[in-house]
C-alpha cells in the first residue's frame, strides 16, 4: 500500500526545529527527511544538538518551534512497516494515520503519545528496568501500553531475543548482563513496540570496545531488513557501512549532508573535514 | 524490688502491647504511608499550588511536637464540636505524623531513581502516572526501606504518648500497675524491655525485607 501523504515516501519530515535551553541555543532551524527504509546517521561534536533532535523525535524534548511529521503507515507493504516479519509473523502492525506536531503551537500530551506510538528509542545507557526480567522489560510496553495479548507479546519477544542471541537470558535481570547484552535487550525492547521509526542515541558509546561490534552487527541487520532509522553515533566506520545518508551537525545547524561515503570520505565543508579527520586519526 | 511483680505484670503488659501498641502502630503506619504517598505526589508535582500544599503539610507536621498534635486532636477539637474517642484520635494524630515524615522519605526515594528510567517509561508509551507506578515506585521502594523502617520503629515507641489521651496501650498498663504497686523502676524498665524486644523483631524484619528487595540490584 503506497502512502498517500503527499510527502513521497518519507517516514520522517522535520522542518525548522529550534530549541534553546535558557540562553543556550542548541538547535537552529533543523530540517531532516528520512525516506522509508532508509538510515540516517547524525554525526558531529558533542553539544552540536544531534541528541536533542533525536530526543525531540520521541517527545523527550520539546522544541520551541518547528514541525515533526511522521508519515502514514498502511496495513501491509514490503518492509514499509519496518521489519515486516521481525516479530515472527504474529500479529499485523496497526495502521497509523499521518501525524504532524507543530511545536510553535502548544503540543498536547495526546500528540506526544501519538509520536511515541510511531517512534522508539535505544538509549546510550540502555535504561533497562532493573527490577524486571529481560522478558518483562520487552513486553511491558506491548502488554501494558499497547494492550496486546500477553501470549502474543511473549512469543514476539522470544523470537526477537533469539535473533539477537539472547533467548537463554530471557529470565535474567539486567544487572546479570554485560553492557553489550543489555544494549541488545534495549534494541529488542524498542523493536517490540513495532515503531515506524527507530532512534538510536549513541548506542555504543557506553560500551567496552570489545562489546561494540555485537551491538553494531544487530543494528546493521536491522538496516538491511528495511527499518527506518535515525542514529546518533561517533562510529564513523559503522556510519559509512550502514547509513544511507550522513548529516554532520555543529553548533545547532546542519553543516553538511549527503550520501554516507561522500560526507565521510570526501567532505566538502571545512568543519566536516576537520571533524572526520580528528575522529579517524585521533586515538 | 518485687520480682514476682515482674512476672505477674508481664501478662497484662503483653496484652497491652498486643491489643494496644501493635495495632495502633500498624494502623497508623498503613494509613500514614498512604497519606505520605499522596503528599509525596504533591511535592513532586509540577503544579505550584499542589507543591505548596504538600510543602505546608510537611512543614506543620515536622515543625510541631507529636504530643501537641495529639492534644490538639483529642482535647482541642471538642471546642469546635468535634469529639473523638481516644483510639480514633490517636490513629488520626499518628497517621498524620507518619504522613509528614514518610512523605519526605518517599519523595527523596523517587528523586533518587535515575531520570533515564522516566524516559524509558515514556519511550515505551507510558504516561507519567503509569511510569511512576510501574517503573519508578518499585525502584524507590528499595531505597526507602531503611528510612521507612526508622519511621516505623519511632512510631512504635511514640505510641506510648497515646497513654496521655487515655488509650489503653502497653505503657498505660505499666503506669497503672506502677501507681498501684509503687514499683516504678521495675515496671518502667519492664516496659522499656518490651519496647526493645518489639523493635529488635522489627529490625530483623527490615534486614529480611532489604535482602529480598536487593535481589535484582547489582552491588
Amino acid at each position: 500500500m503506497s502512502p498517500t501523504d503527499g510527502h513521497g515516501n518519507a517516514v520522517l519530515r522535520v522542518r525548522g526545529l529550534n530549541k534553546s535551553f535558557g540562553s543556550n541555543t542548541v538547535l537552529r532551524g533543523i530540517d531532516l527527511d528520512v525516506p522509508r527504509g532508509k538510515v540516517v546517521a547524525l554525526i558531529g561534536p558533542s553539544g552540536s544538538g544531534k541528541t536533542t533532535i533525536l530526543r525531540s523525535l520521541n517527545g523527550l524534548e520539546t522544541p520551541d518551534a518547528g514541525t515533526v511529521t511522521v508519515g502514514a503507515r498502511g496495513t501491509a507493504g514490503n518492509g514499509a512497516a519496518g521489519g515486516a516479519g521481525a516479530g515472527g509473523g504474529a500479529g499485523a502492525v496497526p495502521q497509523l494515520p499521518e501525524l504532524t506536531l507543530d511545536f510553535g503551537a502548544k503540543v498536547t500530551p495526546r500528540e506526544v503519545a501519538a509520536l511515541r506510538d510511531r517512534s522508539a528509542m535505544v538509549f546510550q545507557h540502555y535504561n533497562l528496568f532493573p527490577h524486571m526480567s529481560v522478558l518483562q522489560n520487552i513486553i511491558e510496553g506491548p502488554v501494558r501500553v499497547q494492550r496486546r495479548p500477553r501470549a502474543e507479546a511473549v512469543a514476539e519477544a522470544e523470537s526477537l531475543l533469539e535473533r539477537v542471541g539472547l533467548l537463554e537470558k530471557k529470565d535474567a535481570h539486567p544487572f546479570e548482563l554485560s553492557g553489550g547484552q543489555q544494549q541488545r535487550v534495549g534494541i529488542v525492547r524498542a523493536l517490540a513496540l513495532k515503531p515506524q521509526l527507530l532512534l538510536f542515541d549513541e548506542p555504543t558509546s557506553a560500551l567496552d570496545p570489545e562489546l561494540v561490534d555485537d551491538v553494531l552487527v544487530v543494528i546493521k541487520e536491522l538496516a538491511e531488513e528495511g527499518w527506518t532509522m535515525v542514529i546518533v553515533t561517533h562510529e564513523l566506520a559503522f556510519a559509512r557501512q550502514t547509513a544511507d545518508e550522513v548529516v554532520f551537525m555543529d553548533g545547532g545547524v546542519v553543516v553538511e549532508r549527503g550520501p554516507a561515503s561522500q560526507v565521510l570520505r570526501t567532505p566538502r565543508e571545512e568543519r566536516t573535514q576537520a571533524f572526520v579527520r580528528r575522529l579517524l586519526h585521533e586515538i | 524490688m518485687d520480682f514476682n511483680l515482674f512476672w505477674s505484670s508481664l501478662g497484662p503488659m503483653a496484652l497491652g502491647a498486643i491489643q494496644g501498641t501493635i495495632p495502633l502502630a500498624l494502623a497508623s503506619f498503613a494509613i500514614g504511608l498512604a497519606l505520605a504517598l499522596l503528599v509525596a505526589m504533591l511535592r513532586i508535582s509540577r503544579n505550584k499550588v499542589a507543591n505548596g500544599v504538600g510543602r505546608f503539610y510537611v512543614s506543620v507536621i515536622r515543625g510541631t511536637p507529636l504530643l501537641v498534635q495529639l492534644f490538639v486532636i483529642f482535647y482541642g477539637l471538642p471546642a469546635l464540636g468535634v469529639k473523638l474517642d481516644p483510639w480514633p484520635s490517636a490513629i488520626i494524630a499518628f497517621s498524620m505524623n507518619v504522613g509528614g515524615y514518610a512523605a519526605e522519605v518517599i519523595r527523596a526515594a523517587i528523586l533518587s531513581v535515575p531520570q533515564g528510567q522516566w524516559e524509558a517509561g515514556h519511550m515505551i508509551g507510558m504516561s507519567r502516572g503509569q511510569t511512576l507506578l510501574r517503573i519508578i515506585l518499585p525502584q524507590a521502594a528499595r531505597v526507602s526501606v531503611p528510612p521507612l523502617s526508622n519511621t516505623f520503629i519511632s512510631l512504635v515507641k511514640d505510641t506510648s504518648l497515646a497513654s496521655l489521651i487515655l488509650v489503653t496501650e502497653m505503657f498505660r498498663v505499666a503506669q497503672q500497675v506502677a501507681a498501684f504497686s509503687q514499683e516504678f523502676m521495675l515496671l518502667y524498665v519492664e516496659a522499656a524491655l518490651i519496647y526493645w524486644v518489639i523493635c529488635l523483631i522489627l529490625s530483623t524484619a527490615q534486614s529480611q525485607l532489604e535482602k529480598r528487595l536487593d535481589r535484582y540490584v547489582a552491588h
